[in-house]
């Protein structure tokens, strides 16, 4: 029997009301309009109840339906490609049902119930199938197999019938013994983690692409990162960079709370970019969760729950996913403006106690897992902070920290001069740098550490003696004190930076990376024999073959040049007396 | 639905609570009658069976419990005719130029709803403002929020009205307008404003909102909702190219902190509300594009930072929010520099899409970043040579900090009606960086310097003369 409360109380996108009988966290229906909401608080008759929808014009005494359930997402052949609004409303049937802008009250599937899919079994009739078995797939995408499972929950059993051919979501394609019908439809509450085997450690690196990453701090498979930087650092393009040119299968991409025509650029951009590594259009492999800063709040709070549970899923069927949330300061900000509604007591900065909880319950979701089926798959977060005033004490941050293992530290004076990635390669770090190491040994080179180890002490010590510099000047340091300086100068400009714009240079395998950097700390040794000689510094710094060494990442098919550039500068150290 | 009800229990700074009463919708509109039969507006705030809180526009000055309040049944609308360009409305929506009420075709909520962001089309069309600062290092497109920066004291009105008169997208000529709300700014600089447009003839083709320095201070939180309802309008119905500036948009947040207060909410950061951010952003989001439709919103805030601190929350929030900004810095206006627009800590976000081949030239990258990385460089080293001098510097140092100068007299400083061409701001670009060694155009690909730089582009002109 339907249980139909009444509204009593309507402040913003928090209502009370009575009458109700609805579990924590249920999904209700406010109003006349039915406005999807989430019971988050019981208090003796009243529950308290936060509204995904604006709630203008709501009144005491309008009725509140319950829906039996909590808040799912619905996962099935369709999710990939999809933009969807917080809630898991693809975005583009809402334009349908309601116009350019989104309006209240509609309901919308998160997939289509209509469309077909062609299901290839796997298993035969008398099969034994446990829970997280694959049963079939569905071509999904061109290269994406979608495998339906026997849901988590479920507890298996023998397979009594089990068809192929082309069905609806909503059909019946396995049939158990003990009766039950399985579907291609699975829905999971958003809140709730998806069950695993067992986890497995971070020691697979994940390639971004990025010289900076890769080579200084780089993120496992399964690993969590955090960016913080104040705004206009780089954040949304080190995060749209990384959905790119990230070595994943999925990418899923929450914009939480952030700019309309950033998502409308990043929807645009999609489909027309083609992935390195497999020829094929991004957005094939890409889930976008759009929330924009003016669309309500509650909506905002529950996009990084439907986003990873997207992500879970497709890790379930043994794919590496990436989510990156932009921004999540924008979500605890959305935790903190329901708290100040509910007037919860506050904790830090007007937060709610509960905000380190929550950060960590989010970022424990991700992890290289062995899944139910047996499968290897994995959950990589990657979360844009936003510290209000470029100020990383605050508690977002903070906290975020606490419990990420790597931090990408976005520097605003390396944005103003336009050096990109703006990653500070002094403050950042990567708790999985020790984990990751052997993996770089065996399958990049036996010199990665090595050199890796050399060229960050040599920045370590261009720090220091720029701060000398700062008060008398270059010309006063001693001459091998200045080549250092030099030799910094190129790792930065030549290594370290790179344009997330330019057709070669925004992406690099682990090999350019590597011979790269290499090159530039052989012009180190030879530059600092040749000093030992007496060569005077200016006819060093002046070699030409340095200056070409500053082109070679702009290069496709870069060895040949670097192979002509090394020789050069082999002959013109040579030559010097 | 229209009753009245003379239940005022408590009336409190803005705020208005009535007690006992039919229900009433959140956010409904509220007429509030005073014993002398003046009226004034209020939107519901908070509801509930026992009481309800009203928030008065108007002020509630002269209100007492003897007032009487009418719940309309109805939200806040902005009625809406074409007859609305040229006129000038009070920052509540009231004609303010004497002229008679709008006679509305059609109504508009003004909390407007969101675009939907599979909705939008991608913002790209390069919008010339005749300002090298802008248009070379920090580009402007159509459909773009740029907020502009500023502290007490600075020319950022001028910088406004500069790019007002100046902007146009090349090879365009499509109907255009201007939404201005002023929010709590002195007569004196609606004044200057207004005198503007009317030398300039952008009267004719604007919608005036004015909140002045002596208005109520809830109004404000009205007038950018009601200007931006008016601008969609133009653009979505009337497919008009419409740029909206407000300002000051420091003063609106004043006025959010008041009302925030007044409610006794649990205050966030320097005491402004937690929602602060949400609120900025329902202002903010409505600029762009939509697909299929021909006309665009632009915005243009004008912000005066407390203090010159950009860590404020209103500046903070602000730039968490728009795309990019653009920051009036002191140190160059006192160096007798127009526009004192310091690059450095300028942004815009959606420059990219705006620039190269097709849109301006495709050169227009690399120069600017090039530009900007030795500007940067020159200016750290003046803090250098203050400390060393000058002498103690390498010859590469000097020669960055001799550039930093030339730009900001070149490329910087122009002319209050000097309109440039983006083509005549790049070879202004190609022209400071010719003073450097070519070897030092780092960030340059050789292909451009081949064409562009002016000893290959002298050459090649000798060439096609002879």
């Amino acid at each position: 029997m339907e249980v139909v409360g009444s509204v009593k109380r309507v402040a913003g996108p928090v209502v009370h009301a009575t009458g109700l009988k609805a579990n924590m966290y249920d999904l209700v229906l406010v109003g006349k309009e039915g406005l999807m909401s989430e019971v988050i608080g019981i208090a003796g008759e009243r529950h308290i109840i936060q509204v995904y929808e604006d709630t203008s014009g709501v009144k005491p005494g309008e009725p509140v339906k319950e829906t039996g359930g909590p808040l799912v997402a619905q996962l099935g052949p369709g999710i990939l490609t999809t933009i969807y609004d917080g809630i898991q409303r693809p975005l583009p049937l809402l334009a349908e049902k309601s116009g350019d802008f989104v309006s209240r009250g509609l309901f919308v599937d998160g997939i289509d119930h209509k469309k077909k899919w062609e299901f290839i079994p796997v298993v035969k009739k008398g099969d034994i199938v446990k829970p997280g078995q694959s049963l079939g797939l569905v071509q999904e995408q061109l290269l994406i197999k979608h495998k339906i499972m026997v849901p988590p929950r479920h507890k298996g059993g023998t397979v009594k019938e089990i068809y192929s051919g082309n069905f609806t979501v909503d059909e019946t394609v396995c049939e158990l013994e003990d009766g039950s019908k399985l579907t291609m439809l699975q829905k999971w509450p958003i809140r709730v983690p998806r069950p695993v085997n067992k986890k497995l450690p971070p020691s697979i690196p994940l390639r971004s692409g990025q010289r900076v990453i890769d080579g200084f701090f780089p993120l496992a498979k399964g690993g969590t990162a955090a960016i913080p930087g104040g705004f206009g650092t780089g954040k949304t393009v080190m995060q749209q960079t990384l959905s790119k040119f990230a070595e994943v299968d999925v990418v899923i991409f929450v914009g939480c709370g952030e700019r309309g025509n950033e998502m409308a650029d990043l929807l645009h951009e999609f489909p027309e970019l083609i992935d390195p590594k497999t020829g094929r259009p991004l957005m094939e492999r890409s889930i976008v969760y759009a929330n924009t800063s003016n669309m309500p709040v509650a909506a905002r709070e529950a996009s990084v729950y439907t986003g990873i549970t997207t992500a879970e899923y497709y890790r379930d069927m043994g794919y590496d996913t990436m989510l990156t949330a932009d921004s999540t300061s924008r979500w605890a900000e959305a935790m903190r403006e329901l708290a100040s509604r509910l007037e919860e007591m506050p904790g830090e900065e007007g937060f709610p106690a509960y905000l380190s909880a929550r950060l960590a319950d989010f970022y424990e979701r991700s992890g290289r897992v062995q899944t139910l089926g047996g499968e290897e798959g994995s959950v990589s977060i990657i979360g844009a902070v936003s510290p209000p005033g470029g100020d990383f004490t605050e508690p977002v941050t903070q906290n975020t920290l606490r419990i990420t293992k790597v931090f990408w530290g976005l520097d605003t004076r390396l944005t103003q001069r336009r050096h990109f990635p703006s990653i500070n390669w002094l403050e950042s770090y990567s708790l999985y740098e020790q984990d990751l190491e052997p993996w770089f040994t065996e399958n990049v080179d036996a010199d990665w550490v090595k050199n890796k180890r050399r060229a960050m002490a040599i920045l370590q010590e261009n720090a220091e003696l720029e701060e000398i510099v700062m008060l008398v000047g270059s010309d006063a340091l001693p001459e091998e004190q200045q080549l250092t300086l030099e030799v910094a100068r190129m790792i930065i400009n030549y290594w370290l930076a790179q344009s997330a714009f330019h057709p070669v240079d925004s992406t690099a395998t682990f090999k350019k990376q590597f011979d790269l950097l290499a090159s530039l700390l052989k012009y180190r040794d030879y530059a600092f024999d040749a000093l030992a000689k007496g060569v005077p510094i200016d006819t060093i710094k002046s070699t030409p073959s340095k200056d070409a060494l500053a082109k070679i990442k702009l290069e496709e098919d870069y060895v040949p040049v670097l192979q002509n550039v090394l020789a050069q500068m082999d002959a013109e150290f040579k030559a010097m007396k | 639905m229209t009753k009245e009800y003379k239940t005022i229990n408590e009336i409190a700074g803005p705020l208005i609570f009535v007690e006992k009463m039919e229900p009433v919708g959140f956010g409904e509109l509220v007429e509030i009658r005073m014993s002398t039969g003046e009226m004034k507006r209020g939107q519901v705030l908070d509801t509930s069976d026992e009481i309800v809180v009203v928030q008065v526009f108007e002020g509630t000055g002269g209100l007492s419990r003897a007032s009487t309040v009418r719940f309309t049944g109805d939200v806040i609308k902005m009625p809406l005719s074409p007859g609305i360009i040229g006129r000038v409305l009070s920052g509540s929506g009231r004609p303010r130029d004497g002229g008679p009420p709008i006679v509305p075709e059609i109504e508009r909520e003004i909390i407007g709803a969101a675009i939907n962001p599979a909705q939008r089309a991608k913002p790209r069309a390069f919008i010339q403002t005749g300002i090298s600062t802008i248009d070379g290092t920090n580009t402007l497109v159509r459909g773009q929020k740029l907020p502009i920066f500023s502290g007490s004291g600075l020319p950022h009105n001028d910088v406004a009205l500069q790019i007002a008169r100046q902007a146009k997208v090349l090879g365009e000529a499509e109907a255009f307008a201007v939404v201005f709300c002023a929010m709590g700014i002195t007569n004196e600089e609606a004044q200057h404003f207004m005198a503007d447009f009317e030398r300039t003839g952008a009267l004719e083709r604007a919608v005036i909102f004015l909140n002045l320095a002596d208005d109520p201070a809830v109004e404000r939180l009205l007038t950018p909702k009601l200007g931006l309802t008016t601008a969609e309008y133009l653009a979505f119905d009337l497919d008009m190219h419409v740029l909206v500036i407000y300002t000051d948009m420091t003063n609106y947040c004043e006025s959010l902190r008041q009302m925030g207060a007044a409610r006794e909410e649990v205050p966030g950061r320097r005491g402004y509300p937690g929602y602060m951010y949400t609120d900025l952003a329902t202002n903010y989001e409505r600029a762009g594009i939509i697909k299929g439709k021909k006309g665009s919103i632009t915005q243009f805030p004008i912000l005066t930072m407390p203090g010159d601190d950009i860590t404020h929350p209103i500046p903070d929030l602000s730039g968490y929010i728009t795309e990019g900004q653009l920051i009036v810095s002191r140190e160059l206006h006192r160096k007798g520099i127009y526009p004192p627009i310091d690059i450095r800590p300028s942004l815009s976000r959606l420059m990219n899409s705006g620039i190269g081949k097709g849109h301006t030239r495709e050169d227009h990258r690399a120069v600017s970043d090039q530009l900007y990385a030795y500007y940067a460089e020159g200016c750290d080293l003046r803090g250098l040579a203050a400390i060393v001098g000058k002498e103690a510097l390498s010859e590469r140092d000097k020669l960055i900090l001799e550039f930093a100068d030339r730009f900001e007299r070149r490329f910087i400083n122009q002319g209050r009606e000097e309109d440039r061409s983006i083509i005549e701001t790049l070879t202004i670009g190609w022209d400071l960086l010719s003073m450097l060694p070519e070897t030092m155009l780092t960030r340059i690909d050789d292909k451009y310097i081949k064409v562009y730089h002016p000893k290959y582009a002298s050459a090649a002109k000798a060439e096609e003369k002879t």
